[in-house]
């Protein structure tokens, strides 16, 4: 755990100098009321209503989540293997291998549906 | 061959660290967060510059000789502005957002190694010039780094507004999107440096950098590490034609510069990644390290290292003052039709070809086996796109792309209401004759 016992050093001068910076803005900075600048941004219409409190939002990134996991996943899987590649030798390049080839069919099998085309 | 299975070991290994006093380690960490912090008031003075050059301008060029703390004036005047909290906003979110976008990026440094190990000036110390190292380093980096698109897509959805979701949602997709590509590309330094800590992926290259040896993997890094941190041409988060200024549009004063800096020092980050996984980290470059011993040792390094950091930094820029910025299904299609596929077929083939070079007693004709099958898979793997290739270029043809068809991938249904619930329904017009201008594109 010595290791990575020093990131907590950092950790917490980076997180003290953030925190800092935001309470600091609201001191240095003018208070002057203004409805209009206190709206959402939007080109100076009156803005949509936003979906807060219980409405939501079709958000079609959901495909494009879910295939990082699955890779995310394999390239954890990968890295031991890389690591101990020596040692492991063919034993390791085929189980990768075959591995590799199911991720692959999956990811073969989306791309086809057009689970990765955007529209 | 014998170069490469065998690297010379140099520098320090894991057993140099956990080993420095709080002293030490405090010192450490102060002068990396200061690094930092001027680091990213200079990279963004040197931005400016060599765009405006770029550009037949002069650049900032009045605060400080050259107009080098241009940078911290506007650090300056950014923190006199009124901090405003928007009314729709989530108030407790919002605030926290930047501070979760922030953090993440400076403690990426802890492991980014600097140099070799010294002594400190004034005393007999022997540290290395790197925070701390861990058996499993790199991924540190690409974990905590991860946690700073929290802070993004907090923002974005805290803010309350249509422009801040859309970049804050954009943003992430497309970080988890080069993440991969970039994940994958790491895996060949792994298999080569038989390490995943960062001192000794640098030891491992002592005489010859991974960059040479494994060009395609440092090429893929390269465009993911761009895109990664949502820069030109890859830049769709902040595309002020369609969002304004993306996650960031609600925020002001030193939140918004919070975010600003998260930037500069991701771009320093996956820069000095770089650095260390393919240019050989510290080591001084070939030519230099051949004529002149003492190239690798003390504080000499860190030239070496910054020289390759402010390469990378260059190339961004470089980027940015010559590329236009790609559409988002052409860069989404980029990520997750090319690059990955290239990055899987690579990480094969580099470790096939590893296996033949450490095999001694290896029978050609199962070597021919085995090569075979792999062509095979990668044949299959590139056939595939092929189909997906002839498709793309079917929608291409017609701009009015045609429904989907029945068994395409499922989409959820939009609310009965629209996009939004209760939004303002569209805009209609006593006089139905046709009227040019955007409400007719709108409604048609």
């Amino acid at each position: 755990m010595e290791l990575y016992t020093p990131v907590l050093a950092l950790l917490a001068l980076a997180a003290g100098f953030a925190i800092f910076s935001v309470a600091v803005s609201t001191l240095t900075g003018p208070k002057r009321y203004n409805r209009a600048r206190l709206d959402s941004y939007e080109c100076g219409i009156e803005p949509t209503p936003q979906p807060f409190g219980g409405g939501r939002i079709p958000v079609k990134y959901y495909t494009v989540a879910m295939t990082f996991i699955i890779f995310d996943v394999e390239i954890m899987f990968l890295v031991p293997w890389a690591v101990y590649f020596d040692q492991l030798s063919w034993f390791g390049l085929i189980a990768v291998v075959l591995f590799l080839f199911n991720i692959t069919l999956a990811y073969a099998y989306e791309w086809r549906r057009g689970g990765l085309d955007w529209d | 061959m014998n170069a490469v299975s065998l690297p010379l070991v140099t520098g320090p290994s894991l057993d140099s660290f956990g080993l420095d006093t709080v002293w030490v380690v405090l010192l450490k960490a102060v002068l990396i967060f200061a690094v930092l912090v001027v680091l990213t008031l200079f990279n963004i003075w040197f931005e400016r510059r060599v765009v405006a050059r770029m550009q037949h301008r002069i650049g900032p060029n009045v605060n400080g000789p050259f107009g080098l703390l241009q940078s911290l004036a506007d650090g300056v005047k950014l923190a006199l502005k009124e901090d405003i909290i928007p009314t729709r906003a989530d108030k407790v979110v919002f605030i926290l957002a930047p501070i979760i976008c922030v953090v993440p990026a400076f403690v990426t440094f802890a492991v980014i190694p600097f140099g070799p190990e010294v002594t400190i000036p004034f005393t007999d110390t022997v540290t290395p010039l790197q925070l701390t190292d861990m058996p499993v380093a790199v991924l540190f980096v690409m974990a905590i780094a991860s946690i700073g698109i929290y802070g993004i897509v907090l923002g974005g959805w805290a803010s309350g507004s249509t422009y801040s979701l859309l970049g804050g949602l954009r943003s992430s997709a497309q970080m988890i999107s080069y993440e991969v590509a970039m994940g994958l590309a790491l895996i060949s330094v792994f298999l080569f440096a038989g390490s995943v800590s960062t001192s000794e992926i640098v030891a491992a290259q002592g005489d010859l950098w991974f960059g040479l040896i494994l060009a395609p993997a440092f090429i893929i890094y390269v465009i993911a590490m761009v895109g990664e941190t949502n820069r030109a041409p890859f830049d769709l988060p902040e595309a002020e034609g369609e969002l304004v200024g993306g996650f960031h549009t609600e925020y002001s004063s030193l939140k918004f510069a919070l975010f600003f800096l998260a930037e500069y020092i991701n771009m320093v980050t996956v820069s000095a990644l770089a650095t260390t996984l393919f240019l050989g980290g510290w080591h001084a470059p070939f030519g230099i390290g051949a004529i002149w011993e003492g190239a690798n040792e003390g504080y000499w390094p860190l030239l070496w290292f910054f020289g390759k950091v402010f390469f990378f930094m260059f190339i961004f820029v470089w980027l940015r003052g010559t590329l236009p910025r790609m559409r988002y299904d052409q860069f989404m299609d980029f990520g997750w039709k090319r690059l990955i596929p290239v990055a899987l077929g690579w990480t094969v083939l580099v470790a096939v070809m590893r296996l033949i070079t450490i095999e001694e007693t290896f029978d050609r004709q199962s070597l021919l086996i085995t090569l075979g099958v792999i062509t095979g898979l990668l044949v299959v793997a590139m056939f595939v796109p092929s189909f997906g290739a002839a498709r793309d270029e079917a929608e291409t043809e017609e701009p009015d792309a045609p429904a989907k068809p029945a068994g395409a991938f499922p989409v959820p249904p939009m609310p009965a209401t629209g996009a939004v619930r209760g939004a303002a329904p569209p805009l209609t017009f006593a006089d139905s004759g046709p009227r040019p201008g955007p409400a007719q594109a709108e409604e048609s």
